[in-house]
């Protein structure tokens, strides 16, 4: 194997009949925010269990820091972060009780490590006395991620840490990483929401336990196969009722306020789109052609 | 070193912060001591006695006299005829009726002997039985008396002097703290270890322990400790209640007894332990603690049945019961105040079950989830 942060190679992981992880292989080199990203139940969780030792592959090996998942499962839980996809610490501990907690417990202090998370704990320092219990939810994400950091990781797993936060906290959350990962620190974040994709080194799209895609987002998205339009009117449902029946779209499907439509090398244009909205009776739209984003390629890798 | 005391440190911090466990921890046992003590007692105290007979009659008199002076028994009402009796008991008030039949004094100092009654509620059989005891009892000292007077000597006859051997005034609290400490004990050990460990496995707080440089034994050992300090607390106060307020004797060795308090300890985090491994929920823990672990040590270890009148299959059970050896085991120490050479084989069981379960639980402990 070569020296990345992290090797994944062939792992698989079932829970019953329920098939979670399917053959998964990764390579995450040191020093980068990978980004693994997949709906619910895509397996997120399960890949970081096996990596942060505490579930066992059904088949496969995985290494952490050149360190065997299950061998050295021991010396791999001194040297990584962890941060759970709910929320893990002590709801009746203070803020500062609960940082103390896991700084001794891997054997260190805050006031010895407070360069590492002064950035994100100085946010939270005011409330220091208050219970988790009582903080809110972008609060309790700052502790957890302090709490994660304290003892200088040399690898961080987040298991989906901006599930639930609103917008202003999640954009404050990928700056922090950002920062983290400037002092060298290898960062494996998963996450459900496709816009976040974009601010990773990396990532690996995951759909039913599979990897349908690795790269960086440019990669991910110049590696799109068709050609992409974007469709906007009045009447969504309608738009996408009559684009579907176009010969030659390949998929045609709704993100928010507009309705993106796939169409192979050669297949209609726009003005043959906007032609067939025109002839079922739907004035007012517009078709334009468009760049591809993750969420597009997620939708034609599965 | 320093790893384990936050563990510890953080583990009474949990305990202190939330009322209910504090409750359960501190005051229970207090309550529950008081409660058997005092409320949840089998002596029959001032029990109501109604008498139907002829009041004018001397004999009668005495009789009925003594009996109002015993201090178990009380006079209720002088009923004038039998057919009252069922009455009084539909309402509740006497235990027990005395009827006696006419012309008692005189037929008592004839050959022929006087006729004399006892009618009982047996709808509470054990005051019943108690009751009639008490009053045989009582009429066997005034018919000596009788004799005595009649004939000016005592006669051929004897009358059984009846000594209970280490607890003369047959006070159940002598019964009920042994069991109540093997409870308690049991309780706040395998309870609350078996939830506050299931607790981390529910809130997921367990999985970012175990994602620490900190052995699994440690977390479990740091997460037994607490329970330990605070279950030999528990064991002073309940002795010192039981000695100062129920007035039970300590009549063995307190080191003896202290040491077999820690066995029966260490039997009960074990098997709290086991618990907290098997289930995956507090519910799924509570419940197993109850039905599983309290109901068969209340009914099966001798606190409230003796283990001797139980079917063959039943006492087979209560050997498994760590309390049923521990309730032995205080009994003698305390109240018949023995030596280590009388409660070896007990101590000798109880050490065999706290290794096997101690062992066996921390093997089992999962490093991973």
């Amino acid at each position: 194997m070569g020296n990345g942060a992290i090797e994944i190679l062939g792992v698989s992981k079932s829970y019953g009949k329920t098939l979670a992880l399917d053959n998964v292989s990764l390579e995450i080199s040191k020093g980068e925010i990978f980004g693994l990203i997949g709906p619910d139940g895509a397996g997120k969780t399960s890949l970081f269990r096996i990596l942060t030792t505490l579930t066992l592959p059904d088949a496969g090996t995985a290494t952490v820091g050149g360190r065997d998942v299950v061998r050295d499962y021991s010396a791999i839980r001194c040297s990584i972060g962890y941060m759970p996809g709910h929320f893990a610490l002590y709801q009746d501990l203070s803020v500062e009780e609960n940082l103390k907690f896991y700084a001794t417990v891997f054997g260190t202090t805050i006031e010895e490590n407070y360069d590492t998370i002064r950035d994100i704990y100085s946010q939270i320092e005011m409330f220091r006395d208050r219970r988790a219990r009582d903080l809110s939810g972008g609060m309790k994400q700052k502790l957890a991620l302090c709490c994660a950091l304290v003892h200088k990781p040399s690898v961080l797993f987040l298991d989906e840490p901006t599930t639930g936060v609103d917008a202003v906290s999640r954009r404050e959350f990928w700056a922090m990483l950002g920062r983290i990962r400037e002092s060298g620190v290898t960062i494996m974040v998963s996450t459900p929401y496709m816009d976040e994709a974009g601010l990773c080194d990396r990532i690996a799209l995951i759909l039913g336990g599979r990897i349908i895609g690795t790269g960086t987002p440019e990669e991910i998205v110049s590696g799109y196969p068709e050609r992409l339009y974007a469709a906007r009117g009045g009447n969504m449902f309608g738009i996408l009722k009559v684009l579907r029946g176009v010969e030659g779209v390949t998929r045609c499907s709704s993100f928010g306020c507009e309705c993106h439509v796939s169409v192979p090398e050669g297949g209609p244009d726009e003005k043959v789109l906007l032609r067939a909205l025109a002839e079922a009776g739907m004035t007012g739209c517009s078709v334009e052609p468009i760049k591809a984003g993750i969420e597009d390629c997620f939708m034609s890798l599965s | 070193m320093r790893q384990i005391l936050s563990f510890i440190q953080k583990e009474f911090r949990h305990i202190f912060r939330d009322v209910r466990t504090t409750m359960i921890v501190l005051v229970m046992p207090v309550v529950q001591i008081i409660l058997f003590g005092y409320a949840v007692s089998t002596e029959v105290y001032n029990v109501v006695v109604d008498v139907v007979g002829d009041m004018t009659d001397p004999e009668v008199r005495r009789i009925v006299e003594r009996i109002d002076a015993n201090e178990y028994l009380r006079i209720g009402e002088v009923l004038p005829s039998v057919s009252e009796i069922e009455g009084r008991f539909r309402r509740g008030s006497p235990k027990a009726v005395l009827c006696f039949g006419d012309r008692f004094d005189s037929q008592a100092g004839s050959g022929k002997g006087a006729s004399l009654r006892i009618v009982a509620d047996g709808a509470d059989p054990n005051t019943a039985q108690t009751v009639t005891a008490y009053l045989m009892g009582v009429l066997a000292s005034e018919q000596m008396e009788m004799a005595t007077a009649l004939t000016g000597s005592s006669g051929p006859s004897f009358s059984p002097n009846i000594q209970l051997m280490y607890n003369p005034a047959m006070s159940s609290s002598y019964n009920f703290v042994p069991g109540v400490m093997g409870l308690i004990l049991m309780l706040i050990c395998s309870m609350m270890t078996a939830v506050s460990i299931v607790r981390e496995k529910e809130f997921g707080t367990l999985e970012l322990v175990l994602v620490s440089p900190v052995k699994p034994f440690w977390i479990v050992l740091s997460k037994l400790a607490p329970y330990l300090v605070l279950s030999l607390v528990n064991y002073v106060s309940v002795l010192l209640l039981a000695h100062y307020v129920m007035g039970v004797p300590v009549n063995g060795s307190l080191t003896l007894l202290t040491l077999a308090s820690l066995v029966f300890v260490g039997s009960s985090l074990g098997l709290g332990l086991l618990v907290s491994v098997i289930s995956k929920t507090q519910q799924t823990a509570l419940m197993i603690c109850g039905m599983g672990l309290t109901m068969p040590t209340m009914m099966l270890s001798g606190i409230i049945f003796p283990c001797e009148s139980m079917p063959a299959v039943l006492q087979a059970i209560s050997c498994i019961i760590p309390a049923k050896w521990y309730v032995i085991m205080v009994k003698k120490i305390m109240i018949q105040g023995v030596g280590f050479a009388s409660v070896a084989k007990e101590f000798a069981v109880l050490t065999g079950m706290m290794a096997f379960l101690l062992y066996v639980s921390i093997k089992k402990f999962k490093t991973r989830l």
